[in-house]
């Protein structure tokens, strides 16, 4: 059993390889974000972790990542004591930086878990599965939007993207307890999981609490509820929320936990724009402001195509958008997809709506980080080395979502590094697929159409313009803002193009795929 | 562009996996970083850059008033001068404070690095890469895409040569790379062009003199077996002189300065090793100060005679039968023996031995991948003070895993003796690294690590020594190989 992991653990070791080489680069604010919270979490008393705010970090996360921070500053403090001191603010002394570098690797032993129980998932359904678990390894272990976010930039994606992993493996296994668990355990770590939380509470409740009278569970005829392990569910969710904002409520602090994990006063966009329909939207608005002041049909106000940043956006033209609104979008973007998986409740269309949420969510949702779109990248990894009609969509989402990740690293060194890791990994995947094809001959082809080919080629030369050009060319310097804009529209047009190749397949396509 | 060309689409692949682990790499501080007045290596290549551009080239390898050659006075051939010359007009054009004359001593900041970190980049695309593809197209043409490419990978992957040029600082990709371009055409019947290329390649770095008596050896064997044996060695002399010639033609003027330039070159006032090496005459002191016993002139007689007769035997078996392949382990047991006998042996000429010892990874991948792993923590002591420590560690693991791949795709059985002894002997050597940083030595023995770890190596690689003379004088007439013109 163990020898044929050895292709998984091979491709992890590799994969830690350069993550430890990596350790010097250039590491963002959330370097002292996370040493802020293994301070707060080892010397501030439990009653007070949300309260705490001599640094601006101030925790909003849930309550089980405050206690995996809490679990690292034990060790932390033994390694070095200052790490852990509340008012050492941006203390990054070479102990500090190699411990929470570390810290990151040796989560992702946790990715690495999900993988094999995935690979071993796979060798009991498929034949032919040498190639799937290489082809899963590399795309998920060496995932270079993984290696960017979490290794350079600095974050704990890599263990938490694990834990999703894995609940979606049990899924596909039919072990629905532990994936409901797991998926709960996983939101009292990082809210955002939110986002894809519809489809595993649509398909739990239909494939676990409802029998079809026929006894096949896919059939649509009449169903009978069943609430026993309706009731099995909802006690293991329930004692799992329980144990995490349990202390919390005992103190009566519940209200502001909320407030910190659920901050909406921040603004429609993030500071950089996350590739979805509202940076079009805002795009769009600019335009039409721009051109509207012109033609002297607008009153021309202080912000051009200059700002951009955190706070407030206030649109000109279009009307302006509340977080209702972007709820009530998302959820309406969700219906179709979340009606077919209620209709017809196999593994393999959770799995495809658990994509489709992630991407409605990601699309339309407010205030949405760029770094949300390996919710969609890293789950789609595991679609596509089993239903490789999806390597398309694959291609273009992979290409647009890494891209969108490249403003996070914007010193000259590590943009060298960023545009390497990803060829690298381009050319990885598209190689593995083409064997793959090669070797059994399909006949849907493993070919970019050429609208696709050209339109990566234009986000090529936009990241050309934005890395080398913009600086170069003076008058443009004003708009600081251009490159970035530019980025996050250009990448917009891609995931969205993927969304809608993606929607129509799960909607339209009758073959059943095993997953 | 796969369909069509599935090599030269994976040749890429490999290409850009190997650029970014450089690129990687290049994050890592250099030699030196942050030590006043001295510095390192990577302040003695900046400095270069400062005194060939704005110096005239009659001042480069002389003490005068503009150039002290206290600080890092110039002591590689002159092509090594040319190369700091261009690197330093590209340095001039992107900010003029990098290559000051006296007020850019020392002088670190995040873009200089970067500038310098590319040049070596750059060299190494040029120079080396190219020349591992040639090495790999040309000499195994008939093999499949898969070996072909593996080899390539574990050849641009090999951790200590990344270590030096893109972490400690150095260009041996240059030299390196145009000795392979050399075996490559020799190989390959295009004698010629390689001894120009092996020219070029010793006068980058001296240290190649190491490689120079298997040239010699090989293209007179070939020669000899040849149809006008005087016609070729005379063409192939004057290849060389006038290669020589071309380079030196500056330095020529006059008597003084061309011997100034050896004299920079070849310091022998210097003692018998500088610093703890993986060297015979290191290990030998352990037990008997050999300076204190013997004068330093015969000390001097004593490593000439011993390298002279370690070199000799596989000299005249490449002599006797001149094959690519023999040539190949030749020119290792000539590095080896270079490196493990001869004076002011510095530990990073341990690479010169790890270029013939990778290109038999074809033929003998086990030992190819123990070989990289030894060569690449042999150099542990040095790396620790570069703060290389960890690079080493990941770039050896990831050099590891590559070469169990290789070995997989060659389809080897490493038997249980090799596991057992591969297991015994680099287990001890990485024990005593990592021992390095977790107990402080005893007050009586400072240096005890860098020493064990010296000795350690010192031990393989005279077993080293002992396996490839073995394999050199049981080698067949022309192995599994088909080059060009046979």
């Amino acid at each position: 059993e163990n020898m044929k992991n050895t292709t998984v653990i091979l491709v992890f070791v590799v994969a830690t390889a350069v993550k430890i080489l990596l350790i010097p680069a250039y590491k963002s604010t959330d370097f002292e974000v996370h040493r802020n919270w293994l301070a707060i979490t080892h010397s501030v008393p439990l009653s007070r972790w949300y309260y705490e705010d001599t640094s601006q970090w101030t925790l909003d996360y849930p309550p089980f990542f405050a206690w995996f921070e809490w679990g690292l500053s034990q060790v932390a403090a033994i390694v070095d004591p200052e790490i852990v001191r509340v008012d050492n603010l941006n203390y990054d002394s070479a102990t500090c930086i190699l411990f929470q570098r570390f810290s990151v690797m040796v989560a992702d032993l946790i990715l690495l878990y999900a993988v094999i129980e995935y690979c071993k998932h796979q060798r009991s359904i498929d034949k032919q599965h040498e190639w799937s678990s290489l082809s899963v390894s590399i795309l998920v272990l060496m995932n270079c939007g993984l290696l960017i976010v979490d290794h350079i930039h600095f974050q704990y994606n890599g263990f938490l993207y694990g834990i999703l992993l894995l609940s979606v493996t049990r899924m596909l296994q039919d072990r629905y307890g532990e994936a409901a668990c797991l998926f709960a355990a996983l939101l009292n770590f990082k809210h955002i999981f939110i986002y894809v939380a519809p489809a595993y509470f649509l398909y739990l409740l239909r494939k676990h609490c409802f029998m079809s009278s026929s006894g096949s569970v896919n059939g649509i005829h009449t169903r009978r509820f069943l609430p026993l392990p309706f009731i099995q569910l909802g006690i293991l969710v329930v004692a799992i929320f329980i144990a995490s904002f349990g202390p919390f409520i005992y103190q009566g602090q519940l209200g502001q936990v909320l407030s910190r994990l659920f901050p909406f006063k921040r603004g429609l966009c993030h500071a950089y724009w996350a590739p979805n329909f509202w940076a079009m939207y805002n795009l769009l608005d600019k335009l039409m402001t721009f051109f509207g002041t012109i033609l002297g049909l607008a009153p021309s106000s202080g912000s051009g195509l200059a700002s951009g940043l955190i706070g407030e956006h206030y649109h000109q033209v279009l009307p302006s958008v509340s977080p209702l609104v972007t709820m009530v979008i998302t959820a309406l973007t969700m219906t179709p997809c979340l009606a077919k998986l209620w209709l017809q409740p196999t593994p393999s269309h959770f799995l495809k709506a658990l994509i489709l949420c992630a991407y409605s969510s990601f699309l339309f949702g407010w205030h949405v980080h760029e770094k949300a779109i390996m919710m969609i990248i890293l789950p789609m990894c595991f679609l596509v080395v089993k239903d490789h009609s999806y390597f398309n969509t694959f291609l273009l989402i992979s290409t647009s979502g890494h891209i969108s990740l490249f403003p996070l690293l914007f010193q000259p060194a590590e943009t060298l590094i960023k545009v390497c890791l990803f060829i690298a990994y381009s050319m990885m995947t598209f190689a593995l697929f083409k064997i793959r094809s090669q070797k059994s001959g399909w006949t849907y082809g493993c070919t970019l159409s050429p609208f696709q080919l050209l339109y990566i080629v234009v986000l090529v030369l936009v990241q050309v313009y934005c890395t080398f050009l913009h600086g170069g060319l003076g008058f443009l310097k004003r708009y600081e803002f251009l490159p970035l804009l530019m980025t996050s529209v250009s990448c917009a047009v891609g995931v969205i193009w993927s969304w809608v190749l993606c929607y129509h397949d799960f909607l339209a396509n009758q073959k059943e795929c095993v997953v | 562009l796969f369909e069509h060309t599935p090599a030269l689409y994976s040749a890429i692949l490999v290409s850009v996996v190997a650029f970014t682990v450089r690129t990687c790499v290049s994050l890592h501080p250099y030699s030196g970083a942050g030590k006043p007045p001295l510095y390192g290596d990577f302040e003695a290549q900046r400095h270069w850059m400062e005194i060939t551009y704005n110096l005239p080239i009659s001042e480069w390898y002389f003490n005068t008033s503009r150039n002290n050659l206290e600080h890092w006075g110039l002591d590689y051939p002159p092509l090594t001068a040319y190369h700091s010359w261009l690197c330093g007009a590209i340095s001039f054009q992107l900010d003029p404070h990098w290559v000051a004359l006296e007020t850019s001593r020392g002088h670190e900041s995040y873009a200089h690095k970067l500038f310098m970190r590319r040049t070596v980049l750059v060299t190494d695309l040029l120079l080396y890469f190219t020349a591992v593809w040639a090495f790999v197209h040309v000499l195994f043409r008939t093999q499949p895409v898969t070996h072909k490419v593996g080899l390539a990978a574990v050849l641009l992957l090999q951790p200590g040569l990344i270590l030096i040029d893109h972490g400690h600082f150095q260009y041996n990709c240059a030299s390196l790379g145009l000795a392979l371009w050399g075996i490559v055409a020799v190989s390959s019947h295009f004698d010629l062009l390689g001894s120009v290329a092996f020219s070029l390649a010793l006068n980058f770095k001296q240290m190649e003199l190491y490689h120079s008596v298997p040239f010699f050896c090989y293209l007179l064997g070939k020669a000899l077996r040849s149809r006008s044996p005087t016609q070729k060695v005379t063409l192939l002399g004057i290849t060389v002189v006038t290669t020589f010639g071309v380079l030196w033609l500056p330095f020529l003027a006059d008597m003084e300065t061309a011997l100034q330039v050896l004299r920079r070159q070849f310091p022998f006032e210097r003692g018998l090793y500088e610093d703890k090496v993986a060297n015979v005459w290191c290990t030998v002191s352990v037990f008997v100060k050999l300076q204190r016993l013997l004068s330093a002139a015969s000390v001097l007689r004593l490593t000439l005679f011993t390298t002279v007769a370690a070199i000799l035997p596989s000299s005249w078996a490449l002599l006797r039968n001149p094959t690519p392949y023999t040539f190949i382990l030749a020119l290792g047991n000539s590095s080896l023996a270079f490196f493990l006998f001869s004076f002011q042996v510095h530990e990073k000429s341990i690479l010169l031995a790890a270029l013939p010892l990778s290109l038999l990874a074809h033929w003998h991948p086990f030992a190819s991948l123990w070989f990289g792993v030894l060569a690449s923590f042999s150099m542990y002591p040095l790396l620790t003070r570069d703060r290389l420590a960890l690079p080493c560690w990941a770039l050896s693991l990831l050099f590891l895993m590559l070469s169990l791949a290789f070995l997989q795709i060659r389809q080897r059985r490493v038997s249980p003796h090799q596991k057992l002894l591969f297991a015994g002997c680099v287990g001890l050597l990485l024990a005593t690294c990592s021992l390095s940083h977790l107990v402080t030595p005893p007050p009586k023995y400072p240096h005890l690590f860098p020493l064990a770890t010296s000795v350690v190596s010192c031990v393989q690689l005279l077993g080293f020594l002992g396996y490839l003379h073995y394999l050199q004088f049981t080698a067949g007439d022309g192995k599994d190989i088909k080059t060009h013109n046979e």
